[in-house]
């Protein structure tokens, strides 16, 4: 059946900023998405506010609108362009819940603009909780008994009939927000209440609790023809219970017979089938482990992670084929692009185990709820294949990044039998290597499957890698054992450790016996069908199937699993420096482990290889591929780290030196570095000792700022104002070594400016200068950052160029660095230097035109930047200000508190721009979910030496119309400067009270900065926490406060009395 | 487990670890990519004779149970998988596939690369393979496995000796057991026929004297053409009752008709094979499993109508006759293992039969 030419111009929908339950996966489906349209025919007109992305790249869509996703800026857009037809089907949730707001407005019918893939009433059939289950009902599809609930008391009513446990699901929501598992009325309450306040249409589904039963899900695509596909089925390792975002899954099913698959089958093509969909669609559903019954639980009516995933783990592109189905072409007149000769039209065949890990950010939010449950927590994922579980599974272990390739954590051998059998019971982030340490305790697997419910077949998997691990280390130096292990999936470093070698040692003991990985291919048919896929996978086995051409080539390293400080960001640059490899001419492999992104789309590079960032996985590939060198710029922390092992092992680290990249994150050196190019810095040192942190602290002055080095994203990093402060930071960070010092520097209060430069040792060019609202203090990450600057004079600007290429020439940095300042009275301060691609690349690099890590790439492969026409300096300033604003996941984080600090905490960005500073705030606060109402009430409670500038924020308040609420200490001080207010209670004080007016939603905006220390439950943190969980704006720092306030200040008008002048008599 | 090594045709070598039985065994070495499935796949007596990989590495995960069988004993001569499960989890599992296997004497060889192995039939096309302990000499084993005849007579072995009854009240069918696979009684259980199960040569005036409202001719293993019984009893019948035939049956049914039957490369073997109808343009997923196929320009000259093809090769995967009401298709609707897509077709062959009734009684009254 041929495409649809009665369209032209399609608008596809984006996610918009990445938040917990919506990632990089929307740009991998977006992408793929935008390409397929426009390898059609098609004009696409992209809307989407996450400049962190390849989607938003001018090269993918004919238009792209950073603008925010809400009906207002989409009806304009529509306007604008006419688009014949709307695609809201690869934007996630925001994208199907933008398309039903649309439709109601009209806007849609007026300008006669088809909706693509999924209709309306698919979509509401789907997401509708009493839609969905009359549809089910019709088509005889088993649901768990349930009720759909509007208010509190209808849930507690229902609970009487059927009895507890039971689950509530808020509806319309991300990753199932606001939902959870309730074992009592107390609980019941709570969450409901709860889950009615984050829906949009403020209802609930109390349902049958079906815990401890198999998740499985079917990813189906279906084509306007009735034809209908399963690309792959999906079982999770932890039973129903878990959110599946939050479960480690493996493709495809492992413990489910054919009659089984084939039920459950059957059933996902019927829903597809019933609703219509022409599209990917995701079922999940839950089996019995014990008969043949099972439940619906869920439907989502577009691409989702789970398709993301899925593509990834068989080759199949969904969001490809989804688009071109959407726009009216069948599935067997497709081509399957993996093979190339077959058609879309069949169901892929695995021949080995896809295990997907998530990770969570509880690294960086250690006070926060680490249980899982019905509400998605995890930030991001990793996946890896392998020929057998064991491998799969310690691959994926390895994928993670999180200081460890075993199924082990130091801190478990500190747990009782106790702990680990109620954190068996009640599963937490960390359970699988919970599982490893019961059974290394000899905790029966009959035992732990009774408390987890996790099927017997990956226990006993499990199990057998632990027994393994004593088989290991009572034969050192046998070859068959080695080889056993290898194919096991055990890491290098594990089996080293076991056998009490260096890794170094056990790799050329490794060599020698001539074991070695052999890479196999990702082709969708079991190689039932020669296909020329370069997307590749290793495991210990006979036949290499990757075969390393004779081209001149460079790899490239990703940066593994989206987390916090290491976002997509990085897989922007990653994408771009290999379509510039590509472009030189040089053949471009990648190797990353994150199903998510872009990058990991085999279409991208020349070669893909699916594997861990160790080491060792590395190594393995280089030895395969001999490329000319690593590039390591553009994968975050995670493939700068492995630069030092790499160079080790005698492979060229491409562009910027090593001793560079050492010289800017090792503290001595870099003072040393400063002192000679005569640039200003905050005072400070590195302490390698305990002892001596509170000696140099007092020697500089408090407040202090206190870091460890090598860190991602400001991870632990705290400003103390005092001994006691300091000495609680040194006891909670711990270890200091030589290899990993504690860094100690005056904190200086000031503009905090960042710079991204390109630099080819000589040239340098700066593409420009972004300043930060919020002071230095709050992460870079989690300000505001305005480009071109408004506070900056030209010489602080020609200052921070100066120092850019001082630094830049004496590292002679090839390739990118990322230089932060301080400004404090015209002074420029340097406060940090990243030798590599920083978060800002992709939003810079959109909103000035230059493609950064392009040219940056042609620098680190010895192109000179004069040949290209370039000559040091910044580039002109544009016209329009943009803002980038973060976007926290905070409602999706139980415990984790709000305020801003040196450790950042935002999941992903939005994108402002416009012709004036006051209108791109706007339009970035919009984008990031913040709204901005222009009268209202205000609570402000801020520390005491918040207090004297508050004043000038509370006044504001006051002019533009806003009531102001405070407690005690703040009310009088307000008082006493003139300012009406009304005094409200403290924390648990009676009605009103601080959290009782937010919670009744008397107050639009919230201003707290209470820090009081890190105690988890002070009030400070109970404000905090209620206006997240009431979505009310917390601003937690005095300057965002002030931008936000120029923001109300230009877009309202407020009542002024006429100034009365003195008359000048004459 | 004993180090156990398979031999092919053409020397290529497979070093593994033996499981099930530690016979020496000889076969066609074909492989299957379902990754569900395996207890249905080694009881599918089209198996008979052949060595089965199994292209999805993990095998055995949920046990045999007692319900999945497609035969009482399994007719595969060996199974060859990368990694064999020794703990099966499934509520139904009654034991591992090693000690299925043990109980019936079959070899398995598991540890080996089966991507390799089956990137070798890919290319080379189905080999003869020898599966022995690792001491004995390849030289000796080739030799062996050159002194292994090429079977001829797989059917003539599977197939019931005797006819039998599985009463019903509704439509009388015969099914004629080529290797029937008992996901085809099933099907016409379901649907309440009172089917008369026959051997493989039963005359064509012995199946009309039953008087059958329709006649099944099943899956079966090997080449068509050496079961000319069938396609003589197939050719007296066809003008006069309804046929539905499977796999080797749509073959015979072929063969009946004057079209020409042809081996393939490597055959189809799995549960993920499009097929396109060619009356409604729809396409759909099949379980497959054949080594030989109808040839398409063979139909020309026949009253043999193309109704299916595969979508991949165009092979012919469904027939039917332009005068008599008869049609086969060569993938297997009753699945087990596999897709259910196309399970209408047992829906189909019975409205089949009505309309032909019907349509005698016009004739009769007319």
């Amino acid at each position: 059946m041929p495409k649809n030419t009665d369209i032209q111009k399609i608008l596809v929908i984006g996610s918009g900023p990445i938040i917990i339950g919506q990632a990089a996966e929307f740009d991998y489906s977006g992408t793929q998405a935008c390409q397929a349209l426009r390898e059609e025919g098609y004009t696409v007109i992209l809307a989407n506010s996450n400049p962190a992305t390849i989607m938003t790249d001018q090269t993918v869509a004919d238009k792209v609108y950073m603008e925010p996703l809400t009906v207002e800026f989409l009806t304009k857009i529509i306007r604008k362009e006419q688009p014949d037809a709307l695609l809201p089907t690869l934007g996630g949730q925001t994208g199907l819940n933008l398309a039903v707001s649309l439709d109601k407005t009209g806007i849609l019918d007026q300008y006669n603009v088809k909706l693509l893939g999924t209709s309306l009433e698919a979509i509401e059939k789907a997401e509708d909780r009493e839609k969905f289950r009359e549809l089910m009902g019709v088509l005889g599809e088993p649901v768990p008994e349930s009720r759909i609930v509007n208010t509190v008391e209808d849930a507690v009513d229902f609970v009487k009939k059927i009895g507890f446990p039971l689950i509530v699901r808020p509806a319309y929501t991300l990753g199932g927000t606001g939902g959870g598992m309730c074992y009592d009325e107390g609980d019941l309450r709570e969450i409901t209440r709860n889950g009615l306040a984050l829906s949009p249409v403020n209802q609930c589904l109390i349902e049958r609790n079906i815990a401890g039963f198999k998740e499985i899900e079917y990813e189906v695509m279906r084509d306007k023809n009735d034809q209908a596909i399963v690309v792959c089925n999906m079982e999770n390792f932890d039973p129903v219970g878990i959110h599946t975002g939050d479960s480690i899954v493996v493709a495809p099913s492992q413990t489910l017979s054919d009659r089984e698959y084939q039920l459950l089958r059957n059933a996902s093509l019927k829903i597809i089938r019933a609703l219509e969909i022409e599209g990917g669609c995701n079922v999940q559903l839950a089996l019995d482990p014990n008969s043949f019954n099972y439940y619906v639980i869920e439907v989502n009516p577009r691409v989702s992670r789970s398709s993301a995933l899925a593509s990834k783990a068989t080759g199949y592109p969904i969001a490809k084929m989804a688009a071109k189905i959407a726009v009216g072409l069948t599935l067997d007149e497709i081509i399957n692009p993996i093979t190339g000769t077959t058609f879309a039209l069949f169901e892929p065949a695995l021949d080995y185990v896809v295990t997907k890990i998530p990770r969570f950010p509880f690294d960086k939010f250690v006070t926060g709820d680490r249980k899982l449950g019905t509400q998605m927590k995890a930030t991001g994922e990793i996946m890896s294949i392998g020929r057998n579980f064991e491998e799969s599974l310690l691959k994926g272990i390895r994928s993670m990044d999180i200081g460890t390739e075993e199924l082990d954590l130091p801190g478990l051998t500190f747990a009782t039998d106790e702990d680990l059998k109620y954190r068996l019971k009640k599963a937490d982030d960390e359970r699988i290597f919970v599982i490893a340490e019961a059974f290394r305790r000899g905790i029966t697997l009959e035992e732990i499957f009774s408390l987890t419910k996790i099927d017997p077949f990956f226990l006993k998997k499990m199990e057998d890698l632990v027994l393994f691990e004593d088989v290991i280390c009572s034969n050192p130096y046998s070859k068959e054992v080695l080889q056993e292990a290898k194919e096991k999936g055990f890491s290098d470093n594990h089996i080293a450790r076991l056998w009490e070698l260096s890794v170094d040692e056990l790799y050329q003991f490794r060599m020698k016996e001539n074991i070695n990985t052999v890479y196999k291919m990702v082709d969708t048919c079991a190689a039932e069908f020669d296909s020329q896929t370069p997307y590749f996978y290793s495991t210990y086995e006979e036949e290499n199937e990757s075969i390393p051409s004779g081209n001149r080539k460079v790899l490239v390293l990703g940066s593994g699993p989206i987390r916090i400080g290491q976002g997509v960001e990085f897989d922007y640059a990653t994408v771009h420096s290999v379509l510039a490899i590509k472009e030189m001419g040089y053949e471009a492999i990648i190797m990353n482990n994150n199903p998510e992104t872009v990058s990991t789309d085999f279409s991208i590079s020349d070669k893909l290889y699916f594997e861990p960032l160790t080491l060792e996985d590395v190594m393995n590939v280089i030895n395969l591929e001999k490329p000319e060198g690593v590039i390591v710029q553009f994968g975050g922390q995670t493939a700068i780290n492995l630069a030092e092992g790499l160079s080790r092992r005698g492979v060229t680290i491409l562009g910027t030196d090593l001793e560079a990249i050492d010289a800017a994150e090792d503290r001595d050196k870099f003072e040393v570095l400063l002192d000679k190019l005569q640039l200003l810095r905050p005072q400070g040192k590195a302490v390698k000792h305990m002892d001596h942190a509170i000696e140099v602290a007092e020697s500089i002055g408090y407040p202090v700022l206190v870091r460890p080095s090598y860190v991602i994203g400001g991870s632990r990093m705290e400003i103390v104002y005092n001994r006691d402060e300091l000495q609680a930071y040194l006891t909670k960070t711990g270890h200091i070594t030589d290899r990993h010092p504690i860094l100690i520097d005056k904190y200086i209060t000031g503009i905090e400016v960042e710079v991204d430069a390109i630099s080819d040792g000589e040239t340098i060019i700066v593409p420009g200068i972004m300043e930060h609202i919020e002071r230095s203090g709050v992460h870079s990450g989690d300000s505001i950052a305005v480009y071109p600057p408004q506070r900056l004079s030209e010489t602080v600007k020609e200052k921070c160029f100066e120092a850019t290429v001082r630094i830049a020439r004496a590292l002679q940095v090839k390739g990118l660095v990322n230089i932060q300042f301080i400004i404090c009275d015209e002074d420029v301060y340097v406060l940090e230097v990243n030798p590599r691609a920083s978060r800002t690349i992709p939003f810079l690099s959109k909103i000035t035109g230059v493609t950064m890590a392009n040219l940056a790439t042609r620098c680190i492969l010895g192109e000179n930047l004069k040949d290209l026409g370039f000559s040091s300096g910044i580039l002109p300033e544009s016209n329009l200000v943009s803002v980038k604003i973060p976007v926290f996941s905070f409602e999706k984080l139980r415990s984790v508190d709000t305020i801003l600090g040196p450790e950042m905490k935002s999941t992903g960005e939005a994108i402002g721009y416009d012709k004036t500073m006051e209108k791109a705030l706007y339009k970035g606060l919009l984008a990031a979910g913040i709204s901005v109402p222009s009268e209202g009430a205000v609570l402000i409670t801020v520390s005491d030496k918040d207090k004297l500038e508050m004043l000038e924020v509370a006044t504001r308040f006051h002019q533009l119309g806003f009531q102001l609420y405070a407690t005690a200490g703040t009310s009088s001080f307000l008082r006493g400067a003139n300012i009406p207010v009304t005094e409200v209670g403290k924390v648990g004080a009676k009605d009103p009270n601080v959290l009782s007016i937010i919670e009744q939603g008397k107050v639009q905006f919230v201003v707290n900065t209470i820090t009081s220390g890190k105690q988890p439950r002070s009030d400070g943190f109970m404000i905090r926490r209620v206006s997240v969980e009431r979505g009310i704006p917390c601003l937690t720092n005095l300057d965002t406060a002030n931008a936000i306030l120029n923001v109300i200040d230009s877009t309202t008008f407020s009542a002024n009395p006429i100034q009365t002048k003195e008359a000048v008599l004459l | 487990m004993l180090k156990r090594k398979l031999v092919l045709e053409d020397g290529t070598i497979f070093i593994g670890k033996g499981f099930g039985s530690d016979k020496e065994i000889s076969g066609e070495v074909v492989f299957n990519t379902g990754m569900t499935g395996y207890q249905e796949i080694i009881s599918d007596p089209s198996y008979c004779g052949q060595i089965v990989t199994l292209t999805y590495p993990l095998i055995g995960n949920y046990g045999i149970n007692r319900d999945d069988f497609e035969t009482v004993a399994p007719f595969i001569n060996g199974l060859i998988v990368k990694e064999y499960s020794e703990y099966p989890s499934n509520f139904r599992s009654d034991e591992s596939i090693d000690s299925f296997l043990k109980a019936h004497d079959i070899p398995g060889l598991s540890g080996i690369d089966t991507r390799k192995l089956t990137k070798v039939i890919r290319k080379a096309g189905t080999m003869r393979g020898y599966i022995a302990d690792t001491e004995i000499p390849e030289e000796v084993l080739l030799k062996r496995l050159a002194n292994t005849p090429v079977p001829h007579n797989q059917v003539k072995q599977i197939s019931t000796t005797k006819p039998y009854i599985v009463p019903g009240r509704g439509h009388r069918i015969v099914l004629v057991d080529f290797g029937m696979k008992h996901g085809i009684l099933r099907e016409l259980t379901k649907r309440n026929c009172h089917v008369t199960v026959v051997p493989y040569n039963y005359p064509a005036d012995s199946i009309l004297r039953l008087k059958p409202d329709g006649i099944m001719l099943t899956n079966g293993p090997g080449d068509p053409v050496n079961v000319p019984e069938a396609i003589e009893m197939i050719q007296k019948v066809v003008p006069t009752i309804p046929i539905f035939g499977i796999c080797l049956g749509h073959q015979l049914l072929a063969l009946a008709c004057g079209a020409q039957t042809e081996k393939m490369k490597f055959g189809h073997r799995g549960g993920n094979h499009p097929v396109k109808d060619l009356e409604n343009g729809k396409t759909f997923l099949t379980s497959q499993n054949h080594g030989f196929a109808v040839n398409r320009a063979s139909l020309e000259n026949t009253d043999l109508v193309l109704t299916q093809i595969a979508l991949n090769d165009n092979s012919v995967e469904g027939i039917k006759h332009r005068i008599y009401p008869a049609f086969s298709v060569q993938y297997h609707p009753e699945s087990s293992p596999g897709p259910e897509d196309s399970n209408y077709l047992f829906d189909e062959f019975l409205s089949l039969i009505d309309n032909h009734v019907a349509k005698g009684e016009e004739e009769v009254y007319a």
